[in-house]
């Protein structure tokens, strides 16, 4: 009952403690840990939207100067001068020489036949007035294609310029190098996990990407989500993880530039972090809670040992209390029946004085007087006992003072009771410290409080045990224990054991007066008797006497 | 027993008075008072060998009072102390102030008596130690002698 006491209150500190802690600590990891998350995912995406802005401008950069260069081409020349392929040759080396990028160069009529031709495919004669772009090219001036399969039946795309030459117009288109394009387009490719590529309004792919999907195939990015110059989007990408997708728009808005990164990788330097300030809230959690655990522990422990110090010097007080209050009042209860008790015995003396007289002797009751008187005697007697014991210890109210050696009459003591254990089977043990030093006392009384204890001890074993005297010195006291392996005294007979006529022995068997002299006699030397008995183990008397050197004669 | 003389002292009046007649029908010389003032003024009239002092007397004069007033008036006169338990210190006090023992109540008649006789005895030879001194002193100094039947007319 007392111990879940304190363990509940144990419980209650430990929680509360822990609850305190853990609150604040928690809240800031996870603060902590949102902010950072946060910043971080700006930066990376403001970094994804840079890269993909700096990369849809180098792209755009490089499609306008093989636009400006094949206008340029065009402008300084004249048609006829191009139709001739000698010609034209040279000036495909040329700008390959200085621009690079180019398959082919090829100069179309004003009726989409292609004239004049230079380049790995045989394409010269063949007529674009069908296709979509010439007319664009004829009436825009320049064109950049998407790209397509065309006549060669190999994906590419295309720039033509168109060239007003008086009344003739007539267009020069060359042809880019898909893998040069693609390969500037790849190059914003970042880690594992990084693609860069280009897919034109329609979503589908204008670059071959790095990961799934095909130049010319459909890509499953929307690119209606994609609005303004550069944005970035956030989406499951195709290995079914979260993936960063940053676009840009160029070549007027034809085509989009796509920058993807799985968040993953991206958020690995986060996770680190993560997984540090965990690291650290669990080492923490761990911290705390063992030191709580361990200081309410403590805290609790000293908090027991201290109350039941107090509850053993309460009990010990009011013990010592009672039993002063006690012997006051037997002592003057004494008092007051001592004397009519002396009156008594007065009287029956010399009513048995007269009954010598002969006229008595005659009597035919003679014999029942005497006998009354005698009874009468008898039980004044047997009265006047009770009080002598009661104040038995009262006798010698100054002890006499000799020199007292307590294992010798400890000795002297289990000598008398000797034969009275060994009848009962019990076995008296001591262990007695040597060189203990002779006390000032009165031997006589300290070996009636052992006495009574150690034939207390017999007593209580009833057959078959031990009793254990132990002596030892203890600072300026000399403790004796008396310890026996009988049934222990219960709880509620504890604090009246010392009383007076307190007795669990058969009635005439005791008279509940032994400890209460014993106590009288230790207390009157400066000394204490407490008792620890715990029941069904057995119950230890100590007695500690201050050490009072004798004064040298 | 040799005759000798004894007085009682105790307030309670039926232990007195049986112990008295007890002890006179034992052929003893006995005086029996009531409180320790009563004591005192019987023994300004006459010598007593012993004297049985109950120790505790409420109401009047307080019996370690009446022992040093009665010392005082026959210092030879051996003091047997009566006492309960609660005044077992007071009767030590009491033969610090010369009494010659204590006694418990409730006594028997005989430990009482046999006290007595031992106060006797003990009075007997103080009083011949000093008979032998007076003698001693009479040889050394013969003129005293009228001194001393002084003294003895005084005192008896």
């Amino acid at each position: 009952m007392k111990t879940s006491l304190y363990q509940a209150l144990q419980r209650k500190i430990i929680v509360i403690t822990l609850i305190v802690s853990f609150a604040p600590l928690i809240i800031l990891g996870a603060t902590i840990y949102r902010l950072s998350a946060q910043m971080y995912r700006t930066k990376v995406e403001e970094q994804i939207e840079y890269r993909a802005k700096a990369q849809a401008e180098a792209v755009d950069l490089f499609l306008k100067e093989r636009t400006a260069i094949l206008a340029a081409m065009a402008d300084t020349h004249v048609y006829r001068e191009l139709v001739d392929e000698k010609n034209l040759s040279h000036l495909f080396q040329v700008m390959n020489l200085r621009a690079g990028a180019f398959v082919d160069l090829g100069v179309i009529n004003n009726a989409g036949q292609h004239v004049a031709y230079v380049g790995p495919y045989d394409l010269k004669g063949l007529n674009y007035y069908q296709q979509p772009w010439f007319g664009e090219v004829m009436s825009k001036g320049t064109y950049i294609s998407d790209v397509y399969v065309g006549f060669r039946l190999i994906p590419h795309f295309i720039i033509a310029v168109r060239r007003q030459e008086g009344d003739n117009s007539w267009i020069l288109r060359a042809t880019i190098d898909p893998d040069i394009f693609g390969a500037i387009v790849r190059s914003a490719q970042v880690g594992k996990t990084g693609d860069a590529f280009i897919i034109n309004a329609e979503g589908v792919y204008q670059t071959r990407p790095r990961f799934e999907g095909q130049i010319l195939s459909p890509s499953p990015l929307d690119p209606s989500l994609f609005g303004g110059r550069t944005t970035v989007l956030e989406r499951v990408g195709s290995q079914g993880r979260k993936t960063y997708y940053a676009g840009s728009w160029l070549k007027s808005d034809k085509w989009l530039l796509v920058i993807s990164q799985e968040m993953a990788e991206e958020m690995s330097g986060l996770l680190a972090t993560r997984t540090v300030v965990v690291f650290l809230i669990i080492l923490g959690v761990i911290g705390i809670v063992l030191t709580t655990v361990f200081t309410t522990r403590l805290a609790v422990h000293r908090l027991k040992e201290a109350d039941e110090k107090m509850n053993a010097l309460n009990v010990q007080l009011m013990q010592s209390d009672k039993l002063a209050a006690i012997g006051k009042m037997a002592t003057g209860v004494a008092h007051e029946i001592n004397n009519p008790l002396a009156v008594i015995l007065q009287r029956t003396g010399w009513m048995q004085d007269l009954l010598q007289k002969e006229e008595f002797q005659k009597s035919e009751n003679f014999a029942e007087f005497q006998t009354s008187i005698r009874k009468i005697e008898e039980h004044v007697e047997r009265a006047r006992k009770v009080v002598h014991n009661m104040l038995g210890y009262a006798r010698k109210m100054e002890p006499r003072l000799e020199d007292v050696d307590v294992n010798a009459t400890v000795n002297q003591t289990i000598d008398i009771l000797e034969n009275y254990a060994r009848i009962n089977n019990i076995d008296i043990q001591t262990d007695l410290a040597p060189e203990l030093p002779i006390i000032a006392g009165d031997q006589a009384q300290l070996q009636q409080v052992f006495l009574n204890l150690i034939s207390n001890a017999i007593d209580a074993i009833d057959k078959e045990g031990a009793v254990a005297v132990k002596s030892v010195r203890s600072g300026g006291e000399i403790h004796v224990a008396v310890t026996d392996t009988g049934p222990g005294i219960p709880a509620e007979h504890q604090s009246k054991v010392f009383d007076p006529f307190f007795t669990t022995k058969q009635s005439g068997k005791g008279t509940g007066l032994g400890l209460w002299i014993s106590y009288n006699i230790v207390e009157k030397m400066g000394g204490t008797i407490t008792l620890n008995s715990q029941p069904g183990k057995g119950t230890t008397f100590t007695v500690k006497i201050p050490i009072v050197v004798p004064q040298k004669k | 027993m040799e005759e000798f003389r004894t007085l009682i002292v105790d307030d309670e009046t039926e232990f007195r008075e049986t112990l008295v007649s007890r002890l006179q029908k034992r052929n003893l010389d006995v005086t029996g008072a009531a409180s320790g003032e009563e004591a005192l003024k019987i023994m300004k009239s006459k010598l007593f060998d012993v004297v049985i002092l109950d120790i505790r007397m409420p109401g009047g004069m307080d019996g370690l009072e009446t022992l040093k007033e009665m010392k005082k008036i026959q210092p030879l006169a051996e003091v047997l102390l009566l006492t309960g338990h609660a005044s077992v210190e007071s009767s030590i006090e009491g033969m610090k102030l010369g009494a010659f023992d204590y006694l418990l109540k409730p006594i028997n008649l005989e430990d009482l008596m046999t006290k007595m006789a031992q106060a006797f005895e003990k009075k007997n030879a103080h009083d011949q130690k000093i008979r032998k001194a007076r003698i001693k002193e009479l040889l050394r100094f013969p003129g005293r002698v009228l001194e001393f039947d002084k003294e003895d007319e005084k005192k008896s």
